[in-house]
């Protein structure tokens, strides 16, 4: 049994300085409009939480549902980090195959804080997301420049393809009504932008922005008798946490699991989080039509190509060299613009990756179309053993 | 480093000699690094139900498993060192107990004395410093092995 998605809609991201209410309840309104589902219809909303917004953002699901009116809805609310979107699409579909709910509403919002994420005030001995900061001073992007300095040491990969993904994601988002920056962007540009931790330039990295997204999910029965019967349809959502001994450094923490006793899994944490999706869906890698993967920095882009089996390991440079990953490519990767094009906002991000999916297999992406796109897969990683992969066709 | 200089965290490193202090598990032997608490731990081996630990000196040489560095200062809660701030590298470097731990690089080094796969070393320098003295902490130094200078 499949869940399908009726509608979907986001707010533009941006740095809008208002309430995370107010993107969430632009979103969720132009989701029921493009489904055409009145909000009464809704027996459930689920909310990504957002931490940065007091009280109204740990109960996001209330919130939202307060703000359009309460219509007696169930009610959740999800927290999964970068996830947390995926994990709310989650539990809404898990409610809807199980027939519990028949139509649900989730929706992510967020507002953030310029420059570096960093931790919340006060000292905290026992939580590694402060102690890195305070032991290293180990941010974000320093996480990110590992993981792209080792491309670059085992597989030969350059600065310069760091730049080509910036560049092919920014040439995509030209035609994303809702992306944050719409420009080109030059080989040159990036590589002359401030080295933020080497190998990585300013421009390498992704910004935090305002933003919301909201999918508005139904049963098949439901979607049939409102005369909807070829849905964009949610085959799998893998929301796998790591499995021991996890030896791949994450953020935030300051080192790994040990293999002294146990040795590694077969695969790694991302490499599991995709390989779920697949096995859920009963669909291969072969069969995906276009990826939309959480390019936190341009060369995290080339390794959730490979995570997705999208190519073998150390392959991805070449198909990015060769533009298989370009609109009118093999495979295209981040068609949207990615999160070059947005930036991130947290709990809105991994939803704006199903809307994303949903207008391309639905043909209505405009000029940032995926020919002939049936089949789309997601990929995201947060922190503390959260990650998310949906994968959805026509 | 004075000699009133104490760890920036106590009981993850001793000084003398330079090592990280791991914990290893009694019942199936996981090494953890950071140690774990020493009320109320429990091994997180998904196969075990071990509840005690040894401390356990962590090897002191590794392998760099990538590295990077930090052009910009760092938000707090880090303490910046020097005003106006120095950029510094970070490496992170896989130890003979099958694990990655990140440190700062030693002083002096940075990202063109290191390389995926290359031998480094942990060290302790100075953190920070405040009223009451320096603040010491891990570092992982680049091993160069006797004659390689002249190869390159």
């Amino acid at each position: 049994m499949n869940t399908a998605v009726l509608g979907v809609g986001m707010h533009p991201w941006g740095k809008w300085g208002r309430s995370f209410v107010s993107y969430g309840v632009h979103a969720a309104r132009a989701a029921l409009a493009d489904a055409g589902v009145p909000w009464a219809d809704v027996d459930l909303v689920v909310g990504g939480e957002t931490v940065r917004n007091g009280y109204g953002g740990y109960v996001a699901g209330a919130t939202f549902a307060q703000a359009l009116g309460w219509n007696g809805a169930r009610v959740a609310t999800s927290y999964a980090a970068c996830a947390t979107g995926a994990q709310a699409l989650d539990t809404a579909r898990a409610r809807i195959m199980a027939g519990l709910s028949e139509v649900a509403l989730v929706v992510g919002a967020d507002t953030t804080p310029k420059g570096f994420l960093a931790p919340n005030a006060g000292e905290r001995w026992d939580d590694p997301d402060w102690l890195r900061f305070r032991l290293l001073g180990m941010t974000n992007p320093a996480y990110f420049a590992l993981y792209a300095r080792r491309r670059m040491d085992l597989y030969g990969a350059t600065q310069e393809d760091f730049a080509q993904v910036k560049v092919k994601n920014a040439r995509h988002g030209l035609a994303n009504p809702h992306a944050r920056y719409r420009k080109e962007v030059s080989v040159q540009d990036v590589l002359g932008s401030a080295v933020v931790s080497d190998p990585l330039h300013l421009l390498d990295i992704c910004a935090t922005s305002d933003g919301a997204a909201a999918v508005l999910i139904a049963s098949e029965d439901y979607a049939r008798r409102h005369g909807i019967t070829e849905p964009v349809r949610i085959r799998a959502i893998s929301t796998v946490t790591p499995t021991f001994p996890n030896t791949v450094l994450d953020m935030p923490l300051l080192s790994t699991d040990s293999s002294s006793a146990v040795p590694e899994p077969a695969r790694t944490f991302k490499e599991s989080i995709a390989h779920a999706a697949y096995e859920e869906a009963g669909i291969g890698p072969e069969d995906v039509s276009l990826a939309e993967v959480y390019d936190l920095s341009t060369a995290l882009e080339l390794d959730w190509m490979e995570d997705l089996g999208l190519c073998r390991r150390g392959e991805a440079e070449s198909l990015l060299r060769t533009g298989e990953t370009t609109l009118g490519g093999r495979i295209p990767v981040n068609p949207s613009g990615g999160l070059a094009c947005f930036g991130e906002a947290v709990p809105a991000q991994a939803l704006a990756q199903v809307c994303e999916v949903t207008w391309q297999l639905r043909d209505q992406a405009g000029g940032r179309q995926v020919e002939g796109a049936r089949v789309g897969i997601t990929a995201n990683q947060g922190l503390f053993g959260h990650g998310s992969s949906v994968l959805l066709s026509r | 480093m004075s000699e009133t200089a104490t760890p920036a965290i106590e009981g993850w490193f001793t000084t003398d000699p330079p090592a990280l202090t791991g914990s290893r598990c009694t019942s199936c032997t996981t090494v953890f690094f950071p140690p774990v608490p020493t009320e109320g731990a429990f091994c997180r081996n998904p196969g075990c139900d071990g509840e005690d630990f040894d401390a356990t000196a962590l090897s002191r040489r590794g392998t760099v498993w990538s590295y990077t560095d930090a052009h910009y200062q760092p938000p707090p809660p880090y303490l910046p060192p020097t005003d106006p701030f120095e950029p510094f590298a970070l490496a992170a470097v896989e130890l003979p107990e099958g694990l990655v731990v990140l440190g700062q690089v030693a002083h002096g080094y940075g990202v063109a004395d290191l390389r995926v796969g290359a031998e480094a070393e942990l060290v302790v320098e100075t953190l920070y410093s405040d009223d009451t003295g320096d603040h010491t902490i891990w570092r992982w130094k680049p091993v160069t092995e006797l004659g390689q200078e002249t190869e390159q």
